[in-house]
């Protein structure tokens, strides 16, 4: 596989969040505008990163059968760290993502690239694999936030256009799982096309 | 993938390694960021300070002090004077409730001398978004607007629903009635200024 190839993978044809459905938790819970989508992918996207690169430095010394949890250990330092210096240096950014920021420890995306992409190829090719992927990611959770947000509240990127609300059930649970199934049928559909 | 075997101690060595470094570098971060967010938690505080009470010119963070607040008084207060020169001119009181929808909000109530709420800010909430976070003054004005200028002993300040005169957040009956919960706490530790006073 080209190096081009692995970035691009993670954007349409393996969008881990339209495609491949990992972290839907973080995915659902946070996409309520677009900004916190694009600060959650954001965060998701340096955890993914910083992680692929370690895990693909020390993956020769890691004995097979303790990989996962020196993982997950890695990955969670990642999580504290960027939620440290969220707090203290986005405060406003911090409060409005705050609990879904250690929630990606368990953001199954992360540990799933560790395991299938890192552990197994080179520092540099984890670092691409972790750039697109994360971006894809990042560009999935804008998308939904976006779309959200303008069916919600009438406001794109926190700039109101209509007056008063919009659909309320869209900043809400489930037109959350409304707004991500349609996401996903043209997201496959736009796959089978160019497949 | 692994070069090394998993043997008993080649486990151990490892979690212990990966473990130990992943510690140290979290408690270099942790010290670096510490003073950085007590500062960004600090100028919140100040800001809503100054959104709730007229304008002043002390120090209020230095001269905050605590009163007893619920029935038991197992619990308290923070006070923030506002003062201009040595005249105290309000209160801004940081009060709480359990009984939002999602548990605990916080508020900065503002009082004037007379008894009348100034204004009031929301520090914390986890309330639904688009619906209990009406609550913020920025996201519905109105809702706020109906507290100020009102002294609590004068107005009955809860929701209709429950015999006061407010109109409750449209479908947000347990945040307004919540939100009540936390001024008339916060009006409680103003009253108990006010007899410790005299």
């Amino acid at each position: 596989m080209s190096r081009l190839k692995t970035f691009t993978n993670g954007f349409i044809k393996e969008n881990p969040a339209f495609v491949l459905l990992l972290g839907l938790c973080p995915l659902l819970g946070v996409t309520t505008s677009a900004i916190n989508g694009l600060g959650m992918g954001l965060a998701t996207t340096f955890v993914l990163i910083m992680s692929n690169i370690v895990v693909s430095l020390v993956k020769d010394f890691i004995p097979a059968k303790v990989r996962i949890p020196s993982f997950i250990v890695i990955i969670a330092t990642f999580v504290t760290l960027v939620g440290l210096v969220m707090e203290a240096y986005v405060p406003a950014l911090y409060e409005s993502l705050g609990l879904f920021i250690p929630l990606i420890v368990v953001n199954c995306l992360v540990l799933g690239r560790a395991e299938a992409f890192a552990s197994k190829n080179s520092t540099l090719d984890s670092i691409i694999d972790g750039s697109g992927m994360g971006l894809g990611f990042t560009f999935a959770l804008t998308l939904l936030g976006s779309v959200r947000e303008i069916l919600g509240s009438g406001s794109f990127f926190g700039m109101k256009f209509i007056e008063g609300d919009g659909m309320l059930v869209f900043v809400l649970s489930p037109g959350a799982f409304l707004a991500m199934g349609y996401l996903v049928v043209l997201i496959n559909k736009i796959n089978k096309k160019t497949a | 993938m692994a070069k090394k075997e998993s043997t008993f101690l080649n486990m151990v060595l490892t979690l212990f390694l990966v473990s130990a470094v992943a510690s140290t570098t979290l408690g270099f971060v942790y010290e670096l960021t510490k003073a950085p967010i007590a500062e960004a938690k600090r100028q919140k505080k100040l800001s809503a300070i100054k959104v709730v009470v007229p304008s002043f010119d002390n120090n209020p963070d230095g001269e905050m002090f605590k009163v007893p607040a619920g029935e038991n008084g197992t619990d308290s207060l923070e006070v923030y004077p506002a003062k201009n020169g040595e005249e105290v001119i309000g209160y801004a009181i940081k009060t709480y409730t359990n009984q939002g929808f999602s548990g605990l909000i916080e508020l900065m109530v503002g009082f004037e001398l007379s008894g009348n709420i100034h204004n009031i800010s929301v520090l914390y909430h986890a309330e639904t978004p688009g619906l209990g976070d009406k609550m913020e003054e920025k996201k519905f004005p109105k809702w706020v607007g109906q507290f100020k200028g009102k002294n609590p002993s004068e107005h009955d300040l809860r929701v209709k629903k429950d015999g006061g005169e407010l109109d409750a957040i449209t479908a947000t009956t347990i945040s307004s009635r919540a939100y009540c919960d936390a001024v008339d706490r916060a009006h409680r530790a103003f009253e108990f200024i006010n007899t410790q006073d005299q």
